[in-house]
C-alpha cells in the first residue's frame, strides 16, 4: 500500500510539471501584448518598453517560466496586470469563497444522492424507482441557473428566509454558511441527480453479482446483504464521478457566482481573460490543475482502500 | 433418518412452469446426487430448499428439511436457518466470493450473522474451518483476498463459509464444473471427508455423471422439470430403466465413428516455440521481469490427423493457440503452415491464416449479438483476397450452414434465438467457411451438456473424413480428447511433457504428471461395469 502512495505521489508531480508547461506556453501564444493593454493605445512606445521590463515581459521564454514556477512555490504568483496588485492576494480572498461552496454542494450532493440512489437500486420497478429516476432525469435536464432564479424569487423575496446574494466574510461564520446555503443547494442538485442515477446503476450491477447470493445463503437478509457486501463494491463508479464533480464545482460555478453575487474563482477569471490579464489567468488556472490533480490523487487512494485488487497495479 | 424430504415440488416463474412433481430425500451422512442437463430444473430444486429463488418464483408442493415445512416458513425465519443449518456453496468460486473482504471476514460472517460467537471467536472457528478444508495457517493467513487465491483455493473457501456453523445439510451446485481434473477430484474428497466427519446430509447438483458416480450414495436423474429416475447409485448403474437416463449414459461416454485416415504430410510444424509475456516492472530502472508461458515446444501435425492437447488452466495451452494463429508475436522457434515457416519477429501473413480457423468454448460470448448470422459466418472473408460477393457470398454462407446442420434460413436471424450446441454449430460454419485445412477446437465443446456435446463431436468426425480436415483439439476433458484424437500431447508448465498416440498415453502413461491427471479423471465406464 504505501509503495502504492509512492508511485501516485511521483505521478502526480510530474502531472503538475507537465501541466504547468502547457499552461504557460499556451497562455504565451495567445496574441496580446499585456503591456500595451494597460496603458492604453495612446501610450509612447518607449513607455510600454519601460513597462515590459518592469514586468520582465523582456526575457527569454525559459527564464519568464523559471520565475513563474518559482514564484509560484513560494506562494508569489506575481502582480496583477490589471489591478496592480499580487495576484497570491486576490486569489485568497476567492479561494474561501470558492472552496467552501465547492465542498459544501459536494456535500450536499452526496447526502441527497446516496440515499436516494440506494433506494431505488433496492426497490427496482417500485413507484419510489421511477419517482428517483424521473425526479433525477429532471434534475439533469434544468439548466441550475433557472434553479437558481426560482430560489431566489421564493426563498428570498418572497419568504425572506435567505439573501439574495452577495456574502458577508467570514467573520460570522453563521451568516457565511447561511449565504452560501442556497448557491450551494442549487449547485448541487443537478449533481446530486447524476450521482444518485451512478449510484443506482453500480448498486444494480453489484446485486446481481454472485457474491451477493453467497451472502444470502449465510443467512444475510437482503438489507444486511445491501448494506455488507454491496455499497462497498458499488462505491467504484461513485468516487469516480465524485471525484469529477468537485472540479468542476471548484470553478465551474460562474453562472452561480454571477446570479448570487459572489466573489469566487470563476468570475475573478472570467474578468481576467477579458482584460487580458494573463498573469491572473495563468496562476489560477494552475491553482485549479492543482487542486483537480489533488483531488484525482485522493481518489486514487480511495479507489485502492475500496478495492484490494487495485492495490498491486500501480 | 431423512434430513431432507422434497414431495411432489412445482415451480413456475410468472407463465413458466420449472418444476412439476419433484421428489427427493437427502439422508444424515448421505450425499443426494441430482443429475441433469441444462433447463432440466436441478439447481432450481436446490435453490427451492433454502428458498433463495429468483423474484416472482413460486414454489408449491412441500420442502420438509428437520422437520419443517421451508415452503411456508417467513423470511426471517429462513434467514436463521441458512448458514446455521443449511449452507451452500456454487458452481463459480470466481464471483461466489466478494472482492474486497478478507477471506477470514467472510468465513467469519457465517458465524457472526447468527450471532453463534463474539468477533475473536468468530475469527478462531474462521481459522480453524479453513485449516479444515485445506488451506492451512502459514500459507493462507485469514487476511488474504480472494483474488490472491486459485480457482480451487476459492472454492475451498466458498466451502468453509458453509460449513463454518456445521451446518445439518450442505447444498453444492455443480461445485467443480469450473475447476480442472486433479483439483476436481481434491474438491470431491473433500466434499465427501467433511459428509462423513461432521454427519452432514449432501445435496450435489451436477451435469457431469462421472463426477458424481464415485461419491453419491443416491442418484436423481431430472429432465425439464421432472424426476425421471432416482435411486441408489449402484442400482441405477446396474439397472437403469428410463429411456433418458440410458441415452444420457450413453452420451456421457460418446465415441464418434472417424473414418478419416491421417496423411504423411505435415500442415502444422511448430519448432521450439517461445512465447514470453513482459510482467510489470518490480523496480523503475532494472529491465521488465519476463514469464515464459511457452517454453520451448515442438510438434507436428499431419494432414487430416486430429491431435489433442491436454494440461491444466495456466499450464500455456491457450497461450500456444494464440501463439499459432497469429493472434500474438513469438519470442524464439518457428511455426510452419504447409511448410511456410514464421520466425519471431515476424507476422503469420494473411495467406497462412487463411488456412487455419478457430472455434471457442463459449458459444455464448464468442458472437457479436448486433450481428446477424450471415454476417457473423462470412467474418473470416476478410482473409480472402477476392472474397465473394452478392449471390456467390450468400451461397457461401448457405453451404457453411448446410454442412453444419443448420438451414440457409438461419442467415437471417440473430444469435440469441439459438441454443448453446446450435451457437457452436455456427461457430463450426464460421470456421468452415473459408475453406481452411487445420480447425483448433479450444475447449469447443466443454460448455456444451453431453447430448449435444455427443452431437458436436459425431459432426466434427463426419466433417474431417468428408472435407480431410486436420484439427488441433485442446481440452482439459480427457474422456473427450480420447474419444477424438489421434496422438495427443500433455502439456505442463509452458512444456510438452508427453507426446504419443492417444490409446498408448491413455493406457500406458509414462509421465508422472500424465498419470496423476489421468488417475484424477472420472471413470464412468468403470462405474457401469
Amino acid at each position: 500500500m504505501l509503495r502504492f502512495i509512492l508511485k501516485r505521489l511521483l505521478s502526480l508531480g510530474l502531472s503538475l510539471i507537465a501541466a504547468s508547461v502547457v499552461i504557460f506556453f499556451a497562455i504565451e501564444i495567445i496574441p496580446g501584448d499585456p503591456a500595451r493593454l494597460m496603458l492604453g493605445i495612446n501610450a509612447t512606445q518607449d513607455a510600454v518598453d519601460a513597462l515590459r521590463s518592469q514586468m520582465g515581459l523582456d526575457q527569454g521564454l525559459l527564464p519568464r517560466y523559471w520565475l513563474w514556477v518559482s514564484g509560484l512555490v513560494q506562494g508569489d504568483f506575481g502582480i496583477s496586470y490589471t489591478y496592480r496588485v499580487p495576484v497570491a492576494e486576490m486569489v485568497q480572498g476567492r479561494v474561501w469563497v470558492s472552496l467552501p461552496l465547492a465542498l459544501y454542494a459536494l456535500g450536499l450532493s452526496t447526502l441527497i444522492a446516496f440515499p436516494i440512489g440506494i433506494l431505488a437500486a433496492s426497490r427496482r420497478g417500485t413507484w419510489a424507482d421511477w419517482l428517483v429516476m424521473g425526479g433525477t432525469q429532471l434534475g439533469i435536464a434544468i439548466p441550475n441557473f433557472w434553479f437558481a432564479m426560482l430560489a431566489v424569487s421564493l426563498l428570498a423575496i418572497k419568504y425572506r428566509l435567505f439573501s439574495a446574494g452577495g456574502f458577508p466574510g467570514w467573520e460570522d461564520p453563521f451568516l457565511a454558511i447561511k449565504a452560501l446555503t442556497m448557491p450551494a443547494f442549487v449547485l448541487a442538485l443537478p449533481q446530486a441527480s447524476i450521482l444518485a442515477r451512478v449510484m443506482r446503476s453500480a448498486l444494480l450491477d453489484t446485486l446481481s453479482e454472485d457474491f451477493m447470493r453467497t451472502a444470502r445463503a449465510k443467512g444475510r437478509t437482503v438489507r444486511g446483504a445491501l448494506v455488507h457486501h454491496a455499497l462497498r463494491n458499488a462505491m467504484i463508479p461513485v468516487l469516480t464521478i465524485l471525484g469529477l464533480q468537485f472540479s468542476f464545482l471548484l470553478a465551474g460555478a460562474i453562472i452561480i457566482e454571477k446570479i448570487f453575487f459572489l466573489p469566487g474563482l470563476g468570475s475573478m477569471i472570467f474578468t481576467a481573460i477579458t482584460q487580458r490579464d494573463l498573469i491572473v489567468v495563468e496562476s489560477v488556472v494552475m491553482l485549479l490543475v492543482f487542486a483537480v490533480i489533488i483531488v484525482t490523487f485522493i481518489v486514487d487512494i480511495t479507489y485502492a482502500l475500496v478495492d484490494p485488487r487495485l492495490r498491486r497495479r500501480p | 433418518m431423512t434430513l431432507l424430504e422434497i414431495n411432489a415440488l412445482t415451480l413456475r416463474i410468472g407463465a413458466a412452469e420449472i418444476l412439476h412433481d419433484v421428489s427427493l430425500a437427502v439422508e444424515a451422512g448421505r450425499i443426494t446426487a441430482v443429475i441433469g442437463e441444462s433447463g432440466s430444473g436441478k439447481s432450481m430444486t436446490a435453490y427451492c430448499v433454502n428458498q433463495l429463488l429468483p423474484r416472482g418464483a413460486v414454489a408449491g408442493g412441500q420442502v420438509v428439511f428437520d422437520g419443517q415445512d421451508m415452503l411456508v416458513l417467513d423470511e426471517p425465519a429462513l434467514c436463521q436457518i441458512r448458514g446455521r443449518d443449511i449452507g451452500m456453496v456454487f458452481q463459480e468460486p470466481l464471483s461466489a466470493l466478494n472482492p474486497v473482504q478478507t477471506i477470514g471476514a467472510q468465513v467469519a460472517e457465517t458465524v457472526l450473522i447468527h450471532r453463534a460467537a463474539k468477533k475473536p471467536e468468530a475469527m478462531r472457528i474462521a481459522r480453524e474451518t479453513l485449516n479444515r478444508v485445506g488451506l492451512p495457517e502459514g500459507e493462507f493467513p485469514l487476511n488474504r483476498y480472494p483474488h490472491e487465491l486459485s480457482g480451487g483455493q476459492r472454492q475451498r473457501v466458498v466451502i468453509a463459509m458453509a460449513i463454518a456453523l456445521r451446518p445439518k445439510l450442505l447444498i453444492a451446485d455443480e461445485p467443480t464444473t469450473a475447476l480442472d481434473v486433479t483439483t476436481q477430484a481434491q474438491i470431491m474428497a473433500l466434499l465427501k471427508r467433511l459428509v462423513v466427519e461432521d454427519g452432514m446430509g449432501l445435496l450435489l447438483i451436477s451435469h457431469d455423471l462421472g463426477v458424481v458416480a464415485g461419491v453419491a450414495d443416491h442418484i436423481v436423474i431430472m429432465q425439464t422439470g421432472r424426476v425421471v429416475e432416482q435411486g441408489a447409485t449402484a442400482d441405477i448403474f446396474k439397472h437403469m430403466q428410463h429411456p433418458y437416463t440410458k441415452a444420457l449414459f450413453k452420451a456421457s461416454s460418446h465415441v464418434p465413428e472417424r473414418a478419416a485416415r491421417p496423411a504423411d504430410t505435415p500442415i502444422l510444424e511448430v519448432r521450439d516455440l517461445i512465447r514470453d509475456y513482459t510482467l510489470p516492472r518490480t523496480s523503475l530502472l532494472g529491465a521488465a521481469p519476463k514469464f515464459r508461458a511457452v517454453s520451448g515446444v515442438s510438434f507436428t501435425l499431419s494432414k487430416g490427423e486430429s491431435l489433442g492437447l491436454v494440461g491444466e488452466s495456466g499450464c500455456g495451452k491457450s497461450t500456444l493457440t494464440r501463439a499459432i494463429l497469429g493472434l500474438e508475436a513469438i519470442q524464439g522457434g518457428s511455426i510452419s503452415i504447409n511448410g511456410v515457416a514464421v520466425t519471431a519477429g515476424h507476422a503469420v501473413p494473411r495467406a497462412l491464416r487463411r488456412n487455419m480457423q478457430v472455434v471457442f468454448q463459449d458459444p455464448y460470448g464468442s458472437f457479436n449479438p448486433r450481428h446477424k448470422v450471415s454476417r457473423l459466418v462470412a467474418e473470416p472473408f476478410h482473409l480472402l483476397d477476392d472474397p465473394p460477393k452478392g449471390a456467390a457470398r450468400q451461397a457461401a454462407i448457405t453451404h457453411a450452414l448446410e454442412a453444419v446442420g443448420m438451414q440457409a434460413a438461419d442467415s437471417d436471424k440473430y444469435i440469441h434465438e439459438f441454443s448453446g450446441g446450435q451457437r457452436q454449430r455456427i461457430a463450426i460454419a464460421r470456421a468452415l467457411i473459408i475453406k481452411p485445412e487445420l480447425i483448433i477446437l479450444d475447449e469447443a465443446v466443454s460448455a456444451l451438456d453431453v447430448s449435444i456435446r455427443a452431437q458436436i463431436l459425431d459432426l466434427l468426425a463426419e466433417l474431417q473424413s468428408r472435407l480431410g480436415l486436420s484439427y488441433l483439439f485442446i481440452s482439459h476433458d480427457l474422456g473427450v480428447v480420447r474419444a477424438i484424437t489421434d496422438r495427443v500431447l500433455v502439456m505442463k508448465a509452458g512444456q510438452i511433457v508427453e507426446n504419443g498416440k492417444t490409446e498408448d498415453i491413455f493406457n500406458n502413461p509414462t509421465h508422472p504428471y500424465t498419470q496423476a491427471l489421468l488417475a484424477a479423471a472420472p471413470k464412468l465406464e468403470e462405474m457401469i461395469k
